[in-house]
């Protein structure tokens, strides 16, 4: 009665403090190139995740060719014939194409070893018609990102795959190969293949989908035949979204420039980066996920070593080459990844939070334990720091709690610069409203704040100044008044790129 | 309630798992529970448990030294040789102590600098170590030493033998060390997550290659103990001596992976392979069998280690 060969309905998800999917549909027909768009947390990862099994909806159901799917988990939605080809392709680099094709499902001779005659055969007869040179016996790692690509694709095919998940499939290619892509799923569509197709490049979408839908804060704005929205209607349902959330914003009398950067570049990561930060001045930085955000901060913090460029705290040139010394300079870093980067889960809070201040509070190496106590627990109380006691491990607080002592270890210490890489990401409203204060009352007392943050929305709401990352280099400053969300999106999707990066950028590819 | 008693079981097994051990063989064998017996059982256990202390370190790191027993027997044989060539005890003593640190700063380094994992650099330097032992002895034993220095490993204060106060000793400083200072808090860090400790801003290379010095240099004072006790010194001592120390510090429930783990832990744990060692040999069991249980011993313990950590 239909041709839908999917249909996902009423998928709803939550996870602690975030309602990451809000009862959402979606449907894919036979034969068709279906594009999934939406900011960053806007939850298209999450509903892949769904449909590739790697978890489990709270509520909804997915439906596969008119029948309800009962069973999820992986290999159940690879049995169904669902392949999802992410972003990190999951390739083994130091095997063949014909091993990553055939991995667990080798063709065996009744000796017990692997038929390796019959499967290079086959692996010829997969590729076939990719029409590429590809040879079966080639090492992964001796690929170009693009064949790469394409021996994904013929794995999830010649797993019996119909229905393909390409996440940001293009991210990795340039302008050729990606024609090449295109080709390869237009033949695939038109044998009945059904793509769904993820990407932040909106201006590739018209070329290759045929009806696009959006997601917003975990929510279905809309599904629609291309020829029906432009462009810029399609960025302006990502971003207008309704500001339910507070933010407290202050105005603050801006004084001394307390930071500069001066040309920072960092062969492949960024290029001329150049800015300043003010006391009292929060400096909002967006972009897409891997525009480079975070690897100038990383360079600026001495975690990565710089190329060149040049970097003056209080007017005066420093030289940073390591943690240890942006941390003496009075940088201080809250780090992206909580977990990963900003904590000891297996230590307690206070362990976590006077890490930074240790060589300060200590006498030939012995810790003043006593005022260190009383710093800590008084930081806890001034902060709101739910825990039992400063005694508690850190893995048992809600990641709310667990940031604010990712940002107490640094109050503690008193720094002229903090630096915060998505302070907000995957905490509830209510702590995101404290992050915000706390970060603005740091301003207030006079530290240069930089905020990194994908969020559309704290970044127009927060920042004095808006610097937009595009590719490694800032494409755009912003002063607070003059900046909306359509514009930003506009400049973080590299739509302006063309009339003033075009030389430079085409030139570093070929490096 | 049940939950409780389930963790004070994990917390304390290692203790109960002891003293069962000790029941047992007191039950098995008149000799165990003599005076005698037990001071030689703690005599014997404080060559590998002050290496296990410095085991414990380089383990809550998240790394290794398994060059331990090497080390061990290149500075007991540069002792014995500075003793027989008449140097004055306190400067054999200060070079013995400095050849262990010296080896210790050079794993340390090239774990560091050269970011080569712990298992390789240590298996490197096992190798190098046990070959300048038997270069510096050309392979033959070094013994017979004056009656001061064999005070070390012979002696007595207050009718407690040195060797156990010298591990005594060991055993508080590294706790104090652990616990109330830079270093301790560092190193329990590195080993929770060594980019955070980076990412704060703490030069966490620095208090990296320290641990593997801390290592180097508890070996080193083992060796003097070993040597001064043994009257000699064999270049092939302390061979499979790693084994004996890093089961120790895991059966200590000191995680592999680190950032877990105490001093506490690792005293029992090497009185545990004591008194296992002993317990065997008054038992008359084949010292060939005993390498088999003590294999067992350390893969068990491992196990419990992967399961504790599953849990979390």
């Amino acid at each position: 009665m239909d041709d839908r060969v999917l249909w996902m309905k009423g998928i709803r998800k939550s996870f602690p403090g975030v309602q990451a999917l809000k009862s959402v549909d979606f449907d894919l027909a036979r034969g068709e190139v279906h594009a999934l768009v939406g900011e960053n947390g806007a939850g298209k990862s999450t509903l892949m995740k769904i449909l590739s099994g790697l978890y489990k909806a709270d509520e909804g159901e997915i439906w596969l060719r008119g029948r309800k799917l009962s069973s999820r988990g992986i290999k159940a939605m690879i049995d169904a014939g669902v392949s999802v080809i992410y972003q990190e392709l999951n390739l083994m680099r130091q095997l063949s194409v014909a091993e990553n094709i055939f991995i667990g499902r080798e063709p065996m001779r009744y000796s017990g070893l692997i038929d390796w005659k019959k499967m290079y055969l086959d692996v010829q007869r997969i590729l076939e018609p990719f029409n590429v040179d590809i040879n079966p016996k080639t090492k992964i790692y001796m690929l170009s990102p693009a064949y790469q690509q394409v021996v994904e694709i013929a794995k999830a095919l010649s797993l019996n795959s119909d229905i393909l998940v390409m996440d940001e499939p293009t991210a990795p290619l340039t302008g050729n190969e990606v024609e090449k892509l295109f080709e390869i799923i237009r033949n695939l569509r038109n044998s009945g293949v059904s793509i769904i197709y993820i990407s932040h490049r909106l201006e590739e979408i018209p070329q290759i989908a045929d009806r696009v839908t959006v997601l917003r804060d975990g929510e279905k704005i809309l599904t629609r035949p291309l020829g029906e929205l432009t462009t810029a209607e399609i960025i302006r349902h990502m971003v207008g979204r309704t500001l339910t959330e507070q933010y407290p914003k202050i105005s603050v009398p801006l004084g001394k420039e307390i930071l500069h950067v001066e040309n920072l570049t960092k062969k492949g990561y960024c290029k001329d980066v150049s800015f300043s930060v003010r006391r009292g001045e929060i400096v909002g930085f967006t972009g897409l996920v891997g525009a480079g955000r975070t690897e100038i901060m990383q360079t600026i913090y001495g975690r990565m070593k710089k190329d060149s460029g040049s970097i003056y705290i209080d007017g005066q040139e420093v030289q940073i080459h390591s943690t240890c010394d942006a941390v003496k300079k009075g940088i201080g870093l809250i780090p992206e990844e909580r977990k990963h980067q900003g904590l000891v889960l297996g230590l307690s809070v206070f362990d976590n939070m006077a890490m930074t201040i240790l060589d300060k509070e200590s006498v030939l190496g012995f810790l003043k334990k006593k005022k260190l106590d009383i710093s800590v627990k008084k930081l806890v109380e001034l902060m709101e720091i739910k825990t039992p006691s400063t005694k508690q491990l850190v893995r048992y607080l809600s990641g709310g709690n667990q940031q604010k002592i990712i940002l107490a270890k640094w109050f503690l210490r008193h720094c002229k610069v903090y630096i915060f890489d998505e302070p907000t990401r995957g905490i509830d409203v209510g702590a995101k409203v404290e992050i915000y204060k706390l970060m603005q009352n740091l301003a207030k007392e006079g530290a240069g704040v930089i905020m990194v943050s994908s969020e559309l929305p704290e970044i127009l709401k927060m920042s004095d100044r808006i610097e937009v990352v595009f590719s490694g280099s800032i494409v755009k400053e912003f002063q607070r008044e003059e900046a909306d969300s359509e514009k930003v999106m506009e400049y973080a999707l590299g739509l302006h790129e063309h009339e003033s990066q075009q030389e430079p950028r085409a030139a570093g590819a070929e490096t | 309630m049940k939950v409780k008693f389930v963790e004070t079981l994990k917390s304390y097994g290692i203790i109960l798992a002891f003293l069962l051990i000790c029941v047992g063989l007191s039950i098995l064998s008149p000799v165990f529970f003599t005076l005698n017996n037990i001071i030689n059982v703690i005599r014997q256990t404080s060559i590998y448990g002050i290496m296990a202390v410095g085991m414990t370190f380089v383990i809550l790191t998240g790394g290794i030294d398994l060059s331990v027993g090497s080390v061990l027997a290149v500075s007991g044989a540069i002792c014995a040789g500075m003793l027989k060539a008449g140097n004055p005890i306190i400067l054999v003593l200060l070079a013995t102590l400095g050849v262990g640190v010296g080896c210790g700063l050079v794993t340390g380094l090239f774990v560091t600098k050269a970011r080569i994992t712990p298992f390789v650099v240590t298996l490197g330097m096992m190798s190098i170590a046990r070959g300048l032992a038997l270069i510096y002895t050309r392979g033959y034993p070094i013994s017979g030493f004056s009656p001061t220095f064999r005070l070390i490993g012979g002696g007595y204060i207050l009718g407690i033998p040195i060797p156990i106060i010298i591990f005594l000793v060991v055993v508080i400083i590294a706790y104090i060390v652990l616990m109330q200072t830079k270093l301790g808090r560092y190193t329990y860090a590195i080993g929770g997550n060594e980019e955070t400790v980076r990412l704060s801003g703490i030069n966490s290379d620095f208090f990296k290659t320290l641990v593997y010095v801390i290592s180097g240099s508890t070996a080193a004072l083992s060796a003097l103990i070993l040597t001064s006790r043994l009257n000699s010194a064999e270049p092939v001592a302390g061979t499979g001596y790693e084994l004996d120390v890093i089961a120790a510090v895991v059966i200590g429930g000191a995680s592999l992976s680190g950032g877990r783990g105490s001093v506490w832990g690792t005293f029992i744990g090497a009185l545990l392979i004591g008194v296992i060692n002993n317990g065997m040999n008054l038992l008359g069991i084949s010292p060939y069998f005993q390498q088999v249980v003590k294999g067992l011993i350390i893969i068990g313990a491992v196990w419990l280690d992967q399961l504790r950590a599953k849990e979390e």
